[in-house]
């Protein structure tokens, strides 16, 4: 048997998806020219698909910064920050992080991915129990494979069923950590966070949420949904990224638990790999404070998300239970995905097709996520080409709501 | 095809009925994913639905060590029998 044989059904999977039309796990921009705006195969296309939630990777203050950065301290940091040390923007970001979480530590990582991998298999250990959302990001599994704790799912969105699992653990030795996501990436869910901390108290667990795609989303100071849901006090550890609302890449944790910092000598994903060069630190650190200062981002995203969701709703689309930044289209198969995700991008619009088991209750998705950059415009453009092509394959059955220029 | 008489198996059957939505027939010989066209994400749910029909916990780094229905069954038994 050949290496590459085990992989033979998920090869085969791919091939046909392939087979369909253009790739959607190999699109090729051309060029990427704003937030919200790509060139595909030479065609002006509308990107609603890239997680972009505050539209800040052009954000011109960033790239200064960016730009002086990279003159100042150079491309990379050929290393990480155990061996090679910290540079200042290091510091300086962990520092800002602290102050806008009010936490007495924060921890930078290379990758959000690599946040998840490193603080889930480092924060407990052999004879402790990681209970996980059923619904959670790879990243999160991944993390908690690496590591040597019991790991029990429970039922997706649902405190009951997590409260009845905990209960069948009570006389099990070692500590329990309850991992949630703030939205979920799917179809931008959000967590129940008032109750699940409420069986976090009872049954004496700590609870770690990942605040990737709520970051900069939710909450008055966009904090996330900790700070929305007003149970930031009862939050143990907090996950994110810079590579969503931030425009960068990178991950952090922030948390007030005693002695934290142990984490840098023990987390392998954090002391292994090189540490994020001062071009991207130098950005973040300025879309940190963009966050903070202009609301008035988020204020324009929730609009432009609303513009979506009802849209798409009322055209008779099956969206998603609650509108967030993150639009889903439930898709009855895989053709239909695929044809509708590929008659879409020939149109001009550039969204996600996320297929099972990727997906939740196994049913293909068309992923749409919003930002702030957006243009009313841009989305009523979107909702026609939805329309359109909708109805092309038979999804919708009334007379047509809206004309396409 | 052999008769089931081991309980376990016929409640790993039926979980799996459950999750998957088509009726299975299965022995404890069956390889779950092989056999049962049974991906990795299925299997966890399985499992959650094993979890409510015998009310115990089956941590999912288990099962690594299971790969027929039989190895799930036995994995089951094992956990019951300590606790």
């Amino acid at each position: 048997m050949a290496l590459l044989d085990r992989h033979a059904a998920s090869r085969d999977a791919y091939q046909a998806i392939r087979q369909a039309s253009a790739d959607p796990f190999s699109v090729r921009f051309d060029s990427v020219i704003s937030p919200t705006e790509g060139v595909i195969n030479g065609q002006r296309t509308i990107l609603l698909g890239t997680n972009n939630y505050l539209g800040l990777t052009f954000d011109p203050d960033c790239i200064e910064d960016s730009v002086r950065a990279v003159r100042e301290g150079g491309t990379g940091t050929t290393g990480s920050r155990i061996a090679n040390g910290s540079y200042d923007g290091h510091v300086t970001l962990e520092t800002a992080l602290k102050a806008y979480y009010n936490r007495r530590h924060a921890m930078v990582f290379t990758t959000g991915y690599q946040a998840n991998l490193g603080v889930l298999s480092s924060l407990v250990g052999r004879d402790d129990h990681l209970l996980l959302d059923a619904d959670s990001h790879a990243s999160i599994y991944d993390g908690a494979r690496m590591g040597h704790a019991e790991v029990t799912r429970f039922r997706h969105n649902d405190p009951e069923d997590l409260y009845k699992r905990l209960r069948r653990l009570k006389d099990a030795p070692g500590e329990k950590l309850i991992v949630v996501e703030g939205i979920y990436s799917m179809v931008g869910d959000v967590a129940p966070l008032k109750e699940i901390v409420a069986v976090k108290r009872e049954m004496g667990a700590y609870l770690l949420v990942d605040e990737a795609h709520s970051m900069g989303v939710l909450g008055a100071n966009g904090r996330g949904l900790a700070e929305e849901a007003g149970v930031e006090a009862d939050v143990d550890v907090i996950v994110g990224t810079f590579s969503k609302s931030l425009g960068s890449v990178g991950g952090f944790v922030v948390s007030d638990m005693e002695g934290f910092d142990v984490m840098r000598v023990v987390c392998r994903p954090y002391m292994f790999t090189a540490s994020l060069p001062p071009a991207v630190v130098a950005s973040t650190v300025t879309a940190l404070r963009k966050v903070q200062e202009t609301p008035a981002l988020r204020h324009k995203l929730h609009a432009n998300a609303k513009h979506l969701y009802d849209g798409l709703t009322n055209l008779g689309l099956a969206t998603g239970p609650n509108c967030s930044p993150i639009v889903a289209v439930t898709m009855p198969d895989q053709a239909v995905a695929i044809g509708m995700w590929n008659t879409l991008l020939q149109n001009g619009v550039y969204l996600n097709l996320a297929l099972p088991p990727a997906t939740p209750d196994n049913r293909p998705l068309l992923r749409s996520s919003v930002s702030a950059a957006h243009t009313p415009e841009q989305i009523e453009r979107v909702l026609e080409v939805m329309e359109k092509v909708s109805r092309e394959f038979g999804l919708l059955k009334d007379e047509p709501k809206r004309a396409l220029a | 095809m052999d008769l089931i008489t081991n309980p376990t198996v016929l409640e790993v059957a039926r979980a799996a009925e459950v999750v998957l939505g088509r009726s299975v027939h299965v022995t404890a010989a069956s390889d779950i994913s092989r056999d049962l066209a049974v991906d990795s994400l299925a299997l966890m749910n399985i499992v959650m639905e094993l979890e409510d029909r015998f009310d115990i916990s089956i941590p999912i780094d288990r099962l690594s060590e299971v790969q027929t229905v039989g190895d799930l069954s036995s994995l089951i038994d094992n956990i019951r029998n300590k606790a």
